[in-house]
């Protein structure tokens, strides 16, 4: 476990002893080490040149693009439906929660607003990502502590939700559901009742995992006091969604600006924080949150309202000049788009605000004076997807 | 519900005076003063906050002691309209083809005004009034740079390496001003709107042929949906 109180400062006096190649107290030299862009806790192609002094991380710098898809530059010559397909595949793992943003934004700058039930839909099938996307990141992270047992249950128990999104949309990760004006489709019969035996099935999923991993000592003494991350610095480096409230800062956009929409002030739910602010931290809070998220699922299916699934809109999209900021609270975090419109078929300007690329921003002051093995749950319990950070 | 109204969400919207996001703007203008050359309120949605380049710095300043702590993102926009044309042909391939090269479209900037092509544009939160503001700043042709707001915000170090590649901003001040996504001798800023998107300049993008009408629904263009 790291023992320095000011990981700050014993990583400037010992960056300045690595640079003579000679650590004077333990007369060691430093090292460069690569992890990834091929290493399994990035979870996918990101690399960080970490310097080392003997086990004692000097520095670490994440290097990203090897997923850079230009998808700014993309919106640009596509069509607003066509927008939506793509960037499901920013947040491969909640996809149906980046059309929602994505959608609002459009809808506003057009004016239009969807059917009450529409709303409900889209608030439970965004909150369902949640849950998918959340359970596979406790069972990867204890995957990635040694845990093997937490990834098998974490995969087995993510296909209950998939399959109820699947249900309704056709496409497990990529649903591409979502409308300007409502959704494609209504729900399917009998989805309702399914829905709610996964929800239990889930929110069982989270009292195993409370007690196989949080309640675990090993994995408590990995990531209890490691990677602290304080309030100040969070905000600062516009750390959102679990990151932030794992430093106590009691904020979510699902309560504290929630877009016109989705419908979360209608029903009875908690935001949970915790003030530690370690990686011990951040899992607690996305557990609570995969299990208050299974609620609000549940809470929402019992209220659903009848009536159409879309408003009137053209069949011809296009959205009138103006611009509009919308952002919601992603599974990873504040996901915002900013569209820029000039009345045409095709936005001029998007500007994707994703969670994970200001979340993993903060890895080079955090890893400064951690070990490596720490640098292991830090990465991990910052939890990012590499298409949204890369784009 | 709503049908599609008019883009003027001014009278459109139910608040027609915000006087949360007018009092945040009184706020910003005693600190900034003549800093601030533009701003445009959304009632109940937005404040938009348009500051002269030299005060860039000291909005990013003015704006923590404000509350506005948490950072949101930094970017910009190329405001020149696309020489490839607003309909995703180039005007190039429509001159050879014989038809009659169109009318380039003026250069019109967004909310809260501006004079220039390029301007950068940041978004803050405050926690404890629960309001996000966007800064935007312009910025001249002959000196693309700007203060840097890393100092101030640490998260906007990489949102500025972003933009320096993507739009070729130089951010003065910033520590290390190193290509965030593209390789170290990458040729031009893929985010400036006359830099072609080759894919589509070899072959054109089919897509446009999506929003056809459907067969049988007949010719109206601007049909309604089912």
């Amino acid at each position: 476990m790291t023992t320095i109180d000011e990981p700050q400062s014993v990583a400037d006096l010992a960056a300045s002893a690595t640079d003579n190649r000679v650590n004077l107290d333990f007369e060691t030299e430093g090292m460069t080490l690569n992890m990834g862009p091929q290493h399994p806790a990035t979870h996918g192609t990101l690399r960080i040149v970490a310097k080392l002094d003997g086990e004692q991380v000097v520095s670490a710098e994440p290097v990203c693009g090897y997923m850079h898809r230009g998808y700014e530059k993309l919106t640009e010559v596509r069509t607003y439906p066509q927008i939506n397909a793509l960037i499901n595949r920013i947040d491969w793992l909640g996809s149906f929660a980046n059309e929602v943003p994505f959608i609002l934004a459009a809808e506003r700058l057009m004016g239009v607003e969807a059917p009450p039930r529409a709303q409900w839909i889209r608030t439970i099938l965004f909150e369902m990502s949640r849950v998918a996307n959340i359970s596979l990141f406790l069972g990867d992270f204890g995957l990635q502590l040694g845990g093997m047992t937490a990834g098998f249950y974490a995969f087995r128990d993510r296909e209950w939700v998939l399959n109820q999104i699947e249900a309704v949309t056709g496409g497990r990760f990529h649903p591409n559901f979502d409308r300007i004006g409502g959704l494609k489709d209504d729900l399917p019969k009998g989805w309702i009742a399914d829905t709610h035996v996964a929800m239990d099935r889930l929110l069982a999923f989270c009292d195993e995992m409370e007690d196989l991993l949080v309640g675990n000592e090993i994995f408590q003494s990995r990531t209890r006091g490691i990677g602290v991350i304080p309030e100040d610095i969070a905000l600062s480096y516009g750390l959102s969604g679990a990151n932030l409230r794992a430093s106590g800062v009691d904020w979510d956009l699902r309560r504290d600006g929630c877009p016109e929409g989705l419908v979360y002030d209608k029903i009875d739910w908690k935001v949970w924080t915790h003030p530690d602010g370690d990686c011990f931290a951040r899992t607690w809070v996305r557990l609570q949150e995969t299990r208050e998220a299974a609620k609000i699922v549940k809470q929402l299916l019992d209220t659903i309202p009848s009536g159409p699934v879309m408003a009137k809109v053209p069949r011809i999209i296009k959205v009138p000049e103006g611009e509009a900021y919308v952002a919601c609270e992603n599974p990873l975090g504040e996901m915002g788009y900013y569209v820029v419109s000039k009345g045409d078929l095709v936005p001029f300007r998007v500007k994707i605000r994703s969670a994970s690329f200001n979340n993993i921003s903060v890895i080079p002051w955090v890893a400064r004076g951690a070990y490596v093995p720490d640098l292991i749950s830090i990465l991990g319990s910052l939890y990012f997807i590499l298409g949204d950070i890369d784009r | 519900m709503s049908q599609l109204s008019s883009a003027d969400t001014e009278t459109a919207e139910a608040p027609a005076i915000d006087e949360v996001r007018n009092d945040v703007l009184a706020a910003f203008s005693a600190r900034l003063g003549d800093g601030i050359v533009g701003s445009r309120i959304q009632p109940g949605h937005d404040l938009w906050i348009r500051v002269s380049r030299d005060s860039w710095a000291a909005t990013a300043e003015a704006a923590k002691q404000l509350g506005y702590t948490f950072f949101d993102f930094l970017s910009a926009i190329d405001w020149m309209p696309s020489p490839f044309g607003r309909d995703m042909d180039a005007q190039e391939d429509i001159v050879v083809s014989g038809a009659q090269a169109k009318e380039p479209q003026p250069m019109m900037q967004g909310y809260a005004g501006g004079e220039t092509r390029f301007q950068v544009l940041a978004r803050l939160y405050s926690i404890n009034a629960k309001m996000g503001v966007t800064f935007k700043a312009d910025l001249p042709d002959s000196d693309l740079s700007i203060a840097t707001w890393s100092n101030t915000f640490a998260g906007a170090n990489w949102h500025e390496r972003e933009a320096k590649e993507m739009f070729g901003i130089n951010f003065v001040g910033h520590p290390n001003l190193i290509n965030m996504y593209l390789p170290t001798d990458f040729q031009g800023h893929p985010l400036r709107k006359d830099f072609p998107l080759l894919a589509r300049r070899v072959r054109p993008w089919p897509g446009i042929v999506d929003v056809e009408p459907m067969p049988g629904v007949g010719d109206d263009e601007e049909g309604e949906g089912e």
